[in-house]
């Protein structure tokens, strides 16, 4: 089999049929540039994809010093030599004429070119006035879950031991922490208990606002290959929009934003209603299920409908494919994680797992999924508001330990209260308290909330910002000092993926210009400022990935997050591994859970828990109490009302959200032609009877506003729920004549021009998918359709009645997109043996 | 009067105010996100603290009066809106916020005080259905305290390190 497809035009590429408990067949995609002989490429470089979280190796293709295409690895367990269109066409970024070649100064309100020294000076200068004048406080790291586990690691260190400030968060507050809240709340760790391959065992999948489809389309491909082959999955979706999964699915929950709690306990209340419970499974691992049961008791279906309106039968139907499933697996996004009552909606679904006894066997797991390449990475090594490997920052044994494997003082690593969350280090920054702000890798002015706020903060003449990256993004726009970073293939680093597999991703080419490696950067700074252990030796002892890599599996040792198993040497040429991998498991683990709960005892746990509404924190007296054998914790929430809701002057309830051609803030996949070509603005999405009613039709232009602000777009009718708008969050400014923000003829064009400060009280995660909004016309439409995919959940409804509306013509590629599929029996049979 | 009727009108007094407590402080800070929303759902729980009071106090005979005015006047809470939005680039609200929470917890604790009196009267008198409203408003009350005191422990390292 080999065949050429425009993966634009579709997505997801052919299908590879295969039958439940059966190998997943490979399929290696490869995109070479235009013009270039397979013959003529030099060398193939092994890495894995910067562009989602699901981890599809790749090799990338070299010739004359240049990136000139990628190939999927066929050996790889993640992807079985798939690539999703992102990973397909985006590395084309890397060579944009736009990219950073040297660093920027801000000299007399301009940045201007400057050498290293100079910028690094300028950066040290600073951060040793503020120590001497107003202490590690005033200091905040603000990193990405985009850099290498090599880095994060250096720079938990420089942050939490060198300067000693509580102070660093990742961008992945917005896209794992709620990911990571609920396992530790549950499981009293984080850890993702699943494994990609439940895919192949599993005879119901739900999906909980998780548009798989888009946000890992690698994985969505095996979902539809296994509905294509033998004894296929039936799917739930839950999901306002009508993405590719709800057109798939058995059953389709399209509930009111901010209500998964109450949807949830009313699928808890009919399993446990029915009995469909593991009781032994509920008393050999689980503590809290009376609590449970007695919390759901009265969420009956016709409860929640009123609540969700969502039909009660329907939730019935979903009860009832969820309670009788013989492997169960689940999957969890952000339509969870951003949503109202974030942690306590996806700990429900911790919850449904351990009631019916779904879990540690194959096809039975949850994965609680993140959205980024290196999330996890950010998570395990400390750089996201937890201590490195998942350590308890309330235990003094904990902190003792990381204090030795660091060689300071534990009084040096603040524990006095949690690391500091994302959200919190920009009010502490706009009240005054942080005064410089070192952000890398991740671009605050278009991706969080409320952003005349967010560039209100960042403007200050008092806060000295910092901004690592790629590009001018709008927030670089707003530094006072900018450094050019070199990306994936022009660096060596490893990344972890969504089910705990680490990839090595080697260095292809050189970096433009001066650019340099985040970790170069990072050394860099801890040599000029020279921070010291206790006995005076250096506090950073490596030098390079490899040694880095090296000195965090000495850190990670004797954690849920084992490295000591891997090397770099294990990792290059074969399949990603997942962790832990260590000498008890050489090959890595499948599974976590496998044999009972195992980081839930009161002295190894990562957490003691919070209130699931307010947020407040348990200490060790309570959860040795409630916990003392270290078992998973059924924890019961009750439903609240969202914080904003629809009124007479906003209408409608507003959500943002992701397009499978888009990263994040565009800032890549802008600078890919045919990305860019399939998703070029940002639209807004009504549904047909809104749009009936309020007179408006695809392609005319309106305005999305809230009290925070407003932004306009072409409208796209689709079949999203009635009552409900949509807007991606990736477009920004950048790419505009106003530059950074909406100005003169540009108006509000970043979806968090409109959306709240307001977060997850538990996992501090904004709730990018709770608000309410106001709907209207600006301009008639010039008859050209918006510029959104209809490949995707964006795709229009079907035209209805006799209206003359010209159909909206099919997004596609053309020849600049096309993609050779081809078959590779050499890894299918040899898998096969190794089963 | 008698003492389960002493405490039920002392505690729907605490309740009462602890509802206006949590919505003032909600608003006075504005611009503190977790305070506001966290402190406005807080303090629904202590309105439905009081309703149900009042309902198991009309069982005892006693009128607590008019349950439902635990709102603020709408120009006073505007005005404490404004004011925490012309000061969000100041660092001393910080001192009022902690001043604020610790008020909100002592607050807090008294109910619990009188949550676990009118627990003790109950079981002393056998009176079930008094005995199933504390169980059921207590904890509620004992997780207001829990919140105050983490906010307290989280901000006040930053607050009161960088005046």
């Amino acid at each position: 089999m080999e065949a050429s497809v425009d993966r634009i035009a579709q997505p997801w590429g052919a299908r590879t049929p295969y039958g439940r408990h059966e190998p997943w067949p490979a399929r290696v995609d490869t995109y070479l540039e235009e013009g270039v002989d397979p013959e003529r490429v030099e060398r193939w470089v092994q890495a894995s994809s910067i562009l989602h979280s699901d981890g599809d190796a790749m090799d990338i293709a070299v010739a004359g010093g240049r990136m000139v295409g990628v190939r999927g690895r066929a050996q790889d367990r993640v992807n079985h030599g798939r690539l999703g269109p992102k990973d397909l066409f985006a590395w084309q970024a890397n060579a944009s004429p736009d990219r950073l070649t040297r660093p920027l100064v801000r000299r007399e309100g301009r940045l201007v070119e400057c050498d290293w020294a100079t910028a690094m000076e300028r950066i040290v200068a600073r951060s040793r006035d503020l120590l001497g004048e107003r202490g590690p406080g005033s200091i905040g790291f603000y990193t990405t879950g985009q850099l290498f586990l090599e880095e994060y690691y250096t720079l938990a260190v420089l942050a939490r031991a060198g300067i000693g400030t509580n102070h660093l968060d990742g961008n992945t507050r917005l896209c794992t922490s709620t990911a990571a809240e609920a396992l530790k709340e549950s499981f009293g760790c984080d850890g993702q208990p699943g494994s990609y391959d439940d895919v192949d065992h599993a005879d119901v999948i739900a999906l909980y606002g998780h548009n798989i489809a888009e946000t890992q389309p690698v994985q969505w491909m095996r979902i539809l290959d296994r509905l294509a082959g033998g004894d296929p999955p039936r799917l739930v979706c839950v999901d306002p929009r009508p993405t590719q999964v709800a057109r798939k699915a058995a059953v389709h929950l399209a509930p009111r934003l901010g209500t998964n709690v109450a949807l949830l306990n009313a699928l808890l209340h009919e399993i446990i209603r029915t009995d469909r419970v593991n009781h032994d499974y509920i008393a050999a691992h689980t503590v809290g299920f009376e609590e449970l049961a007695a919390r759901v008791e009265e969420c009956t279906p016709a409860w929640a409908a009123g609540i969700c309106d969502v039909p009660a039968a329907r939730i019935g139907e979903a009860a009832e494919l969820l309670g009788t499933a013989d492997r169960l697996l689940s999957t969890v996004l952000q339509g969870v994680y951003q949503a109202h009552q974030a942690t306590a909606a996806a700990v429900q679904i911790n919850n449904l797992h351990l009631i019916r006894g779904m879990l540690g066997r194959p096809g039975a797991g949850v994965l609680q999924m993140n959205g980024q390449p290196t999330a996890q990475n950010t998570r395990e090594c400390g750089a996201n508001g937890d201590l490195p490997g998942f350590r308890n920052w309330q235990n003094d044994s904990h902190v003792a330990d990381l204090a030795r494997v660091w060689n300071v003082d534990p009084k040096t690593i603040p524990h006095y209260a949690p690391p500091t969350h994302a959200m919190q280090m920009f009010r502490y920054a706009e009240q005054g308290s942080i005064r410089m702000l070192w952000i890398s890798g991740t671009n605050p002015a278009v991706s969080l909330p409320e952003l005349s706020r967010i560039r209100s903060i960042l403007a200050q003449d008092r806060l000295f910002v910092v901004v690592q990256d790629l590009f001018l993004t709008e927030t670089a726009q707003l530094a006072d000092v900018v450094l050019p970073a070199a990306t994936w293939g022009e660096k060596t680093g490893t990344f972890t993926n969504a089910d705990r597999t680490v990839h090595l991703s080697d260095k292809a080419v050189e970096p433009p210009g001066e650019a340099r490696p985040d970790l170069d950067i990072f050394l860099d700074y801890a040599a000029r400022m020279d921070f010291r252990d206790k006995d005076g030796g250096p506090l950073i002892t490596w030098h390079d990935p490899e040694s880095a890599f090296e000195a965090w599996k000495r850190c990670s040792a004797g954690r849920p997050c084992d490295y000591t198993g891997l090397t770099y040497g294990k990792l290059r040429g074969a399949s990603g591994i997942q962790w832990p991998c260590n000498d008890q498991a050489p090959d890595g683990t499948d599974r976590l859970y496998t044999d009972g709960i195992s980081w839930a005892h009161p002295d190894v746990c990562e957490t003691y828990g919070k209130d699931l509404a307010t947020g407040a924190a348990d200490d060790v007296v309570e959860y040795r109490s409630l916990n003392p054998d270290g078992k998973a914790m059924l924890k019961a929430a009750a439903y609240l009302r969202p914080h904003e809701e629809p009124t007479d002057e906003y209408p409608f309830q507003l959500t943002t959200g992701r397009t499978v051609y888009h990263f994040h803030t565009r800032t890549k996949t802008a600078r890919a032609p045919q990305l860019n070509a399939a998703a070029p603005d940002v639209w807004v999405e009504a549904s047909v009877s809104d749009a009936a009613t309020l007179r408006l039709g695809e392609g005319d232009l309106v305005e999305v506003s809230t009290p925070r602000g407003a932004v306009q777009g072409r409208l796209r009718v689709t079949d999203i729920r009635p009552g409900l708008l949509f807007v991606p969050f990736h477009y920004g400014y950048w790419d505009t004549e106003a530059g950074h923000a909406p100005e003169g003829s540009t108006p509000g064009r970043a979806a968090n021009e409109t959306t709240v400060t307001d977060w997850d009280p538990v996992s501090k995660q904004p709730l990018f998918k709770t608000a309410a909004a106001a709907l209207r016309l600006v301009e008639r439409g010039d008859g050209s359709s918006a510029p959104a995919p209809t490949t995707t959940a964006s795709a229009p409804a079907p035209a209805s009645g006799t209206d003359a509306v010209p159909p909206v013509p099919p997004t596609t590629g053309g020849p600049s997109a096309l993609v050779t599929q081809s078959a590779d029996a050499t890894w299918d049979s040899s898998e096969e043996e190794t089963r | 009067m008698n003492g389960v009727t002493l405490t039920l009108r002392v505690l729907h007094h605490g309740e009462k105010h602890l509802a206006r407590q949590l919505t003032a402080v909600a608003e006075r800070h504005r611009t503190e996100h977790e305070v506001h929303h966290v402190a406005t759902d807080l303090a629904d729980w202590s309105r439905t603290h009081v309703q149900r009071l009042a309902a198991t106090a009309d069982r005892h005979g006693l009128d607590l009066g008019d349950s439902a005015d635990t709102r603020l006047p709408g120009l006073l809470s505007t005005l404490r809106e404004k004011a925490s939005q012309a000061v969000v680039h100041r660092p001393e609200p910080g001192l009022l916020l902690l001043r604020d929470l610790r008020e909100l917890h002592l607050g807090a604790t008294e109910n619990s005080l009188h949550w676990e009196m009118l627990a003790q009267a109950a079981q002393a008198t056998k009176d079930d259905g008094l005995l199933d409203l504390a169980s059921a408003c207590h904890p509620a009350t004992l997780r207001q305290m829990r919140w105050t005191n983490t906010m307290i422990k989280n901000l006040s390292p930053q607050i009161l390190t960088s005046l």
